[in-house]
C-alpha cells in the first residue's frame, strides 16, 4: 500500500485462424510487452481462439474523443453513393 | 527384468513426473501473485495432467493387466511411484516453484526431444505432442528465473535460495540405471547422462543472465526413480487418492 | 447474485424534467439501447454504481475460486481434476475481465483489491459456505453457476459497453460450468448408495444459499429501480429467483433428488412453482461477515495478495531495468 506501482494495463488483439484482422479481445496487466504477450496467450487463447497476438500498452493508444462523434462520423452518413446498394443494376445483367 | 517390464517402469517415470508436478502446480490456483499468473500456472498444470493421462494409459497397456491411467494414479502407494524427487518438493514461495519448474522444464524438454526419436511410435507421438507444450513451459519458467534473479534485492535473495535449495535434487535427472540402459539399448529412449551437458549450458547461461550463482556440484539426492521418496509424496497421495480410497470401486 | 444489493447513491428516481440536459441526453441514449463507452459523459452516480457492481462481481469470481479450488487436489479422476482446474481457472479469467471493465471507469485493480482485502467491498454471500464433499463441487456448478448464468445472460445487454462485452465473454465460458456440475451430480445420483447420499446432502446444504444469491425482494427498492432505468440491472430479484426455481426443480427430479423445501409445489394457475420462505436473517448475517467461511476466505485472499507483492514488484523492477538498458544501448 506504500508505493503503489501496479503492472501497466495492456490491450490485447488476436487474429483467429480464419484470416480476419486482429480483433480487440480484452485487456490484462503485465510488467512489459514480452510478458503481456505470454499472459495474453494464457488468458485469451485458452479455447483455440487465435494464431497471432498483438499487445499495446493502454496508455499508448490515441483514441478519437467521444465528444467529437458528430463531426467525425456523421458526415459519412450522407455519402450514400459510396455503398454499392446505391446503384440500380438491370436484373438481366446478373451479379455485379 | 525383461524389456516389457522395463518399459512399463520407464513409462511410469514419465507419467508420474507429469502427475506429481501437475498436482503441485494445481495447488497454486487461486493463490498466485496475480490473476494472470493463476491462469498461466493452471495452463501448465493442465498440460501436465494431459501428459499424465497419455503416459500412464500407455503404461497400463504395456503392462497388460487392465490398469488405466486413473488406476495407476489413484491406486498405487508411494513406494510404487517413480517420479523424480525434484517434482514432489513443496511449492514454497513463488521463487521455489519457478526454480523447480525451470530445472525440470529444461530437462523435460531435452528428454522429450530424445523421446521423439523413440522406436516405439506411440512414445514418439506423445513426446512430439508434449514437446510443444513444454517448449512454452520452459520459456515461461526461464523468464521468471530471470525476472526474479535480476528483479529486486528481495527477489534475488529468494531466487538464489531456491536454486541452492533444489540443486541437490537435480543430480537424479541424469543418472542412468538398469531400466534406462535397457531403454537406450532398445532404442526406446535417450541416455539421461547425455542430456546433462545441454541442460547445464542452459541453466548456467540463465543463472548468469539472472545474476545468480550456480551452486557447486555436490552430493545428490536420489531414489525417486526407484520409489524411495521424500516425505512429501505421501501427503500428496493422501490428497490425490482420498476419494478413490474412501469409496473403492465407485465411478465418478 | 454475484453483485447483491448494489447501492446507487440515489434516494429517488429523477423525472425527465428534473434532469440536466446532459442527464436527459444520457438517459435517452440508454433508452435507445445505445451503449455507453468509457470516456463518454455519464452521471457520477452511474459511474460509481457501476464500479461497485462490477467490482463486487469480480470479487465474487475471485473469492469463488476458493471453495472449488479446495477440491482440485482431491478430484477423484484425472479427467475430473483437469475439468475442475480448467473451471476454476476460468473463474480467475472472469475476475480478470471484470476488473479490467471496472478499470475503464477510472479505478485501478490494486485499489479494488485493497477494498476487497480490507473487508470494505462485498462479494456474493454464496462463497462463504464450505465445500465439504466432492458432491459440493457438483452442486456448485449446477446450482451456483446456474444461478449466476441466469443473471449474467441478460447482463450481456447492459448499457455499459465494457461490462456488456465482458459478460458476453463470460457467458460463453459459463455454459460449460453448469453442465460439468450437473454431470458430476448425475454420476453421483446413479452411483453407489453413499454417492447418492452425498449428492442429496449437497443439495440440502446448497439449495437455500443458492436462492439467497438473488438477494432479498427488491420490488420496492429505489436502487434497483434506478439500476434498471440505467440498464445495468435487467430483471428483478424475485423474477430471477422464480425462474431459477422453475428451471432447477425438474433437474433435481431427474436426478432423483429431493429439493429440501416442504412448501415446494407446482402452481398450475401461476404456471410456476410455489416455494417456501428464504431465511433472510441468515443471509444478512453472512453478508455482515458471519457466514461459516467469511474470515477464512478473506484471510486466504489477503495472504495470496500480500505474498505475491514481492513477485509483482520484482517483475516490474526487471522490466524497468531492461527498458533502461535498451535505452542506454540505443543512446
Ligand atoms: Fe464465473
Ligand atoms: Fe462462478
Ligand atoms: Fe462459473
Amino acid at each position: 500500500m506504500t508505493d503503489r506501482k501496479e503492472w501497466p494495463l495492456w490491450e490485447v488483439f488476436i487474429r483467429s485462424q480464419h484470416g480476419l484482422a486482429h480483433r480487440h479481445v480484452g485487456s490484462l496487466h503485465a510488467p512489459d510487452a514480452e510478458m503481456a504477450i505470454k499472459n495474453a496467450r494464457d488468458v485469451y487463447t485458452r479455447r483455440n481462439e487465435g494464431v497471432s497476438i498483438w499487445v499495446v500498452k493502454a496508455s499508448d493508444i490515441a483514441a478519437s474523443s467521444p465528444g467529437e462523434k458528430g463531426p467525425l462520423f456523421d458526415p459519412a452518413n450522407s455519402k450514400v453513393y459510396r455503398h454499392p446498394t446505391f446503384y440500380e443494376i438491370p436484373e438481366e445483367l446478373g451479379h455485379m | 527384468m525383461n524389456e516389457q517390464e522395463a518399459l512399463f517402469e520407464y513409462l511410469l517415470r514419465l507419467g508420474d513426473n507429469a502427475l506429481i508436478l501437475g498436482h503441485r502446480l494445481s495447488e497454486w490456483c487461486g493463490h498466485s501473485p496475480a490473476l494472470e499468473e493463476d491462469l498461466a500456472l493452471s495452463n501448465v498444470a493442465l498440460d501436465l495432467i494431459g501428459q499424465t493421462q497419455l503416459w500412464l494409459n500407455l503404461a497400463g497397456e504395456i503392462e497388460g493387466k487392465g490398469r488405466d491411467a486413473d488406476k495407476l494414479a489413484y491406486l498405487r502407494d508411494a513406494r510404487d511411484f517413480r517420479n523424480l524427487l525434484l517434482v514432489e518438493q513443496p511449492n514454497g514461495d513463488f521463487a521455489m516453484t519457478m526454480a523447480r519448474q525451470f530445472y525440470f522444464d529444461a530437462w523435460h524438454y531435452l528428454q522429450l526431444q530424445g523421446l521423439t526419436g523413440s522406436k516405439e511410435s506411440r512414445i514418439a507421438e506423445i513426446a512430439a505432442k508434449s514437446l510443444k507444450e513444454v517448449a512454452y513451459h520452459l520459456e515461461r519458467s526461464r523468464d521468471w528465473v530471470l525476472r526474479l534473479g535480476d528483479g529486486t534485492e528481495e527477489s534475488h535473495r529468494r531466487m538464489q535460495a531456491a536454486i541452492d535449495d533444489l540443486w541437490m535434487y537435480t543430480g537424479e535427472l541424469f543418472e542412468a540405471d538398469e531400466i534406462d540402459r535397457t531403454m537406450i539399448q532398445a532404442g526406446l529412449g535417450p541416455d539421461p547422462s547425455a542430456l546433462q551437458e545441454s541442460w547445464l549450458d542452459l541453466v548456467r547461461a540463465t543463472a548468469e543472465e539472472a545474476t545468480l550463482a550456480l551452486p557447486q556440484p555436490g552430493w545428490a539426492q536420489r531414489g525417486g526413480k526407484r520409489g524411495i521418496h521424500t516425505e512429501h509424496l505421501g501427503y500428496i497421495l493422501a490428497d490425490l487418492q482420498f476419494l478413490q480410497r474412501a469409496y473403492p470401486n465407485a465411478v465418478w | 447474485m454475484y453483485a447483491q444489493m448494489v447501492k446507487t447513491g440515489v434516494d429517488r428516481i429523477q423525472s425527465s424534467e428534473e434532469m440536466s440536459p446532459e442527464e436527459r441526453a444520457f438517459q435517452e441514449r440508454i433508452d435507445a439501447d445505445i451503449k455507453i463507452e468509457p470516456k463518454e459523459w455519464m452521471p457520477e452516480a452511474y459511474r460509481k454504481t457501476l464500479i461497485r457492481q462490477i467490482s463486487q462481481h469480480a470479487h465474487s469470481e475471485i473469492i469463488g475460486m476458493q471453495p472449488e479450488g479446495n477440491w482440485i487436489t482431491r478430484a477423484p479422476t484425472l479427467e475430473r481434476k483437469a475439468i475442475l482446474l480448467a473451471k476454476v481457472q476460468d473463474e480467475a479469467g472472469h475476475g480478470l475481465y471484470l476488473y479490467c471493465a471496472a478499470e475503464t471507469l477510472g479505478v485501478s485493480r490494486d485499489e479494488l483489491m485493497e477494498q476487497l482485502n480490507s473487508g470494505k467491498a462485498k462479494y456474493s454471500s454464496i462463497f462463504n459456505y464450505p465445500t465439504l464433499t466432492w458432491a459440493d463441487i457438483g452442486a456448485i456448478g449446477w446450482l451456483v453457476d446456474g444461478a449466476a448464468i441466469m443473471n449474467q445472460v441478460p447482463l450481456q445487454r447492459c448499457s455499459y459497453g465494457p461490462y456488456s462485452r465482458a459478460m458476453i465473454r463470460i457467458c460463453k465460458e459459463e455454459s460449460f460450468h453448469q453442465r460439468q456440475g450437473y454431470d458430476i451430480m448425475m454420476k453421483l445420483a446413479r452411483g453407489t448408495p453413499e454417492q447418492k447420499q452425498m449428492a442429496q446432502d449437497a443439495l440440502n446444504r446448497w439449495w437455500w444459499p443458492s436462492l439467497m444469491m438473488f438477494g432479498p425482494s427488491d420490488a420496492d427498492s429505489v436502487h434497483s429501480a434506478q439500476s434498471m432505468k440505467w440498464k445495468i440491472k435487467i430483471n428483478s430479484n424475485d423474477e430471477l429467483r422464480q425462474k431459477f426455481v422453475d428451471q432447477t426443480v425438474p433437474q433435481a427430479e431427474y436426478l432423483g433428488l429431493t429439493v429440501p423445501d416442504p412448501d415446494l409445489r407446482w402452481n398450475a394457475e401461476r404456471g410456476h412453482y410455489d416455494f417456501g420462505a428464504v431465511d433472510w436473517e441468515e443471509f444478512y448475517q453472512v453478508i455482515a461477515g458471519n457466514g461459516p467461511c467469511n474470515r477464512q476466505r478473506l484471510r486466504t485472499r489477503v495472504k495470496a495478495y500480500e505474498e505475491g507483492r514481492w513477485v509483482r514488484e520484482a517483475a516490474e523492477a526487471y522490466a524497468a531495468k531492461k527498458a533502461a538498458r535498451a535505452q542506454a544501448k540505443a543512446a
